[in-house]
């Protein structure tokens, strides 16, 4: 769960800021007899399918790559479920019942147009060149140095993330189940350290799949019954704005004139701009927790279609996250509140809004599949960071620079070892931030330290043959260290916000955003300026990597309709499309 | 080695067990109603929300199970 948006770091950190306050709220949700059957039945199945694909994860492709052999669907699924965590779940419903449908635009212009550039433009780079991972990609692409530096970042961040991810995950259970903290974090870590550890990636994708249905199997009863109480979309579009007497909770895209005329106090530019390019495009491009996912595809084809499916179900998972919060705002006899003043009324929070909407609607059964569902999304994302942690370590830290020479099975015994330690790691990260709230602070600034220039070089490398070594390297660098630079200057001097965040009213979400701007437009320049003071690699060294080479080419299908253009049209259309309904 | 059968098939069992129990679930409340229902409990979630569940748990596990070699 490495997706950096505004609803996730709300959730997170207020969770974080306020842990001793957390045992004072009111228990959402009490288990019977049946739902605690499915929540354990849940745990014993995805364990064992770890032990089931075991005999198919022996080699190191199959351990880290899952043998590059998923269909187009499975790794479609996986690369979304990937990202579709409870955080994720719980975090925007609370801003859409905080914001309106404006949240909805995280779903839509902040991830689909990224994830089909990742399907079309990029796939086949990542694929012909046979990379393990976006390292590694680097590494044939920019040499070594820049390698090493982008794994060693990615290690550390995604660890850092991870045991986040996992402290958040016990302080949600403990919100809404009374769940103690050590139990919830020990258990999950447990249960995914195995199924990771023993199947690879492999039971690691399968799991996602898994997952991703009981996401939908145990969300999707809300929306359903919440239309059917309030009688359909245009009564409830008409009750939102007659409870609240105002129009900008109803609308995409017209309120966004101006700074002052939406509750989010966003302009369009920095949705399109932070939202619809940088992060979103960084995160799902360039993050590996992501893009390991689709680099386990059968073939090119395979490998350009997750994305393109993978951005379909995207699209619709603002029916079930979305939508309980708009539905909330119509049918919730009670107000929710900011965190800090539910905390210190002992209310109920925004981001408690599915949770509620579920206690609503469900009963014995239907419960235990939507904390299921909640406990499935923790699981999937913290599957991710693991996996992709011991890829990235075993392939471009240990086997690139520590032990070149090891046998396919001592790296297969590494990685194995890599997602037991790596879990521990992330366990002693949980603790760590349970005893300091500035941790999370630090964790929300990793994505514009390292993904956003990381974005930069990629994309350089692969659409720029003049682009050279010293240049990428360079650029990385300048980028990361341009972040981190203007981090400790507003940090520093928080004056400084208005010259990095172009106005000094700017908050959380807008000065990460920035950040991540000025890393991007740093790396980009100082690639370029480098590249064209230094030598390039021939044309022949390039070939596979660099968009114009040879070597590189599209998904073999002759098909007009099996084609992933036609299908990522299809897909920017339907999007085009629910955009200007929903204007 | 490549494992006998394909993640929709453990992916039809679960559903089809949740179904299942969901369903039951719903019926029993029939008989012995809830102190405490939830809104539009008249609706009867449980029972037609476990059998689509189960349906399509069903359906993966005979597609998948006709396709095992």
């Amino acid at each position: 769960m490495l997706s950096f948006t505004g609803a996730d770091a709300a959730l997170t950190r207020t969770l974080l800021l306020f842990p001793a306050m957390q045992p004072a709220k009111t228990q959402l949700i009490h288990l019977s007899a049946i739902d605690i059957f499915i929540i354990v039945a849940y745990f014993i199945f995805v364990t064992f399918i770890g032990f089931y694909v075991k005999n198919a994860s022996k080699s190191s492709e199959e351990f880290f790559m899952a043998g590059r052999e998923m269909t187009a669907w499975i790794a479609g699924l996986s690369f979304m479920s990937a990202n579709l965590g409870a955080l994720e779940l719980m975090g925007w419903a609370g801003s859409a019942y905080q914001y309106g449908i404006l949240a909805a635009h995280a779903y839509w212009i902040g991830a689909v147009p990224a994830m089909l550039f990742l399907g079309i433009v990029m796939m086949p780079f990542y694929y012909i060149s046979k990379a393990n991972s976006v390292p590694g990609y680097l590494h044939q692409r920019f040499g070594s140095p820049t390698r090493a530096f982008s794994a060693i970042s990615f290690a550390f961040m995604t660890i850092l993330m991870s045991g986040i991810n996992m402290y958040s995950m016990a302080l949600v259970m403990k919100v809404v189940l009374n769940w103690d903290l050590n139990f919830s974090i020990w258990l999950s870590s447990l249960v995914v350290a195995v199924y990771v550890a023993v199947g690879g990636l492999r039971s690691a994708v399968f799991n996602e799949v898994l997952q991703f249905v009981l996401i939908w199997a145990g969300a999707l009863l809300i929306p359903i019954l919440g239309l059917i109480e309030v009688g359909g979309w245009k009564n409830l579009m008409r009750q939102i704005e007659t409870n609240l007497g105002r129009t900008d909770y109803t609308h995409l895209w017209s309120p966004l004139g101006h700074f002052n005329q939406n509750p989010m106090g966003v302009h369009w530019t920095g949705v399109v701009l932070g939202w619809g390019f940088v992060l979103s495009f960084g995160y799902w491009t360039t993050d590996f927790l992501v893009v390991q996912r689709v680099l386990a595809a059968k073939n090119l084809r395979a490998a350009q279609m997750a994305p393109i499916i993978g951005a379909a179900f995207k699209m619709m998972v603002p029916l079930i996250v979305i939508l309980p919060g708009l539905l909330a705002l119509s049918v919730l006899p009670i107000h929710l509140l900011p965190e800090n003043v539910a905390v210190a009324t002992n209310g109920h929070s925004y981001n408690e809004v599915l949770p509620l909407m579920l206690v609503r609607y469900c009963g014995p059964g239907l419960i235990g599949l939507g904390v299921t569902a909640l406990i499935a999304g923790f699981m999937s994302g913290m599957a991710g960071n693991v996996s992709a942690f011991s890829t990235v370590w075993t392939y471009d830290i240990y086997g690139a620079f520590l032990n070149k020479k090891g046998s396919d099975r001592h790296y297969v015994a590494m990685g194995r070892w890599c997602v037991l330690i790596g879990v521990l790691v992330s366990i002693g990260t949980a603790y760590l931030v349970q005893h300091s709230a500035s941790i999370m602070d630090y964790a929300l600034q990793l994505f514009s330290f390292f993904i956003a220039p990381l974005f930069g070089t990629v994309i350089l490398g692969m659409l720029w043959k003049r682009a050279t070594d010293a240049g990428g390297f360079w650029g990385l660098l300048s980028g990361t260290v341009t972040s981190i630079g203007l981090w400790v200057w507003v940090d520093r001097d928080p004056s400084a916000l208005r010259y990095v965040a172009l106005s000094p009213a700017a908050q959380g979400m807008a000065e990460n955003m920035y950040r991540s701007l000025w890393a991007w437009i740093v790396c980009v320049v100082v690639t370029i300026g480098v590249s064209l003071m230094t030598t390039p690699r021939p044309a022949a060294a390039l070939e596979g990597l660099v968009y114009g080479t040879t070597g590189v080419q599209a998904a073999d299908e002759t098909r007009w309709y099996g084609r992933p253009i036609f299908w990522a049209i299809v897909v920017a259309a339907a999007l085009i499309v629910l955009n200007i309904v929903l204007w | 080695m490549r494992q006998k059968h394909s993640i929709w098939f453990f992916v039809g069992v679960l559903l089809l067990v949740y179904g299942v129990a969901i369903c039951f679930t719903g019926l029993w409340e029939l008989k012995y109603p809830l102190a405490q229902p939830p809104v539009l409990v008249q609706l009867h979630a449980p029972i037609w929300w476990g059998a689509i569940l189960g349906l399509a748990g069903a359906v993966f596990v005979v597609r998948c199970a006709q396709k095992m070699p």
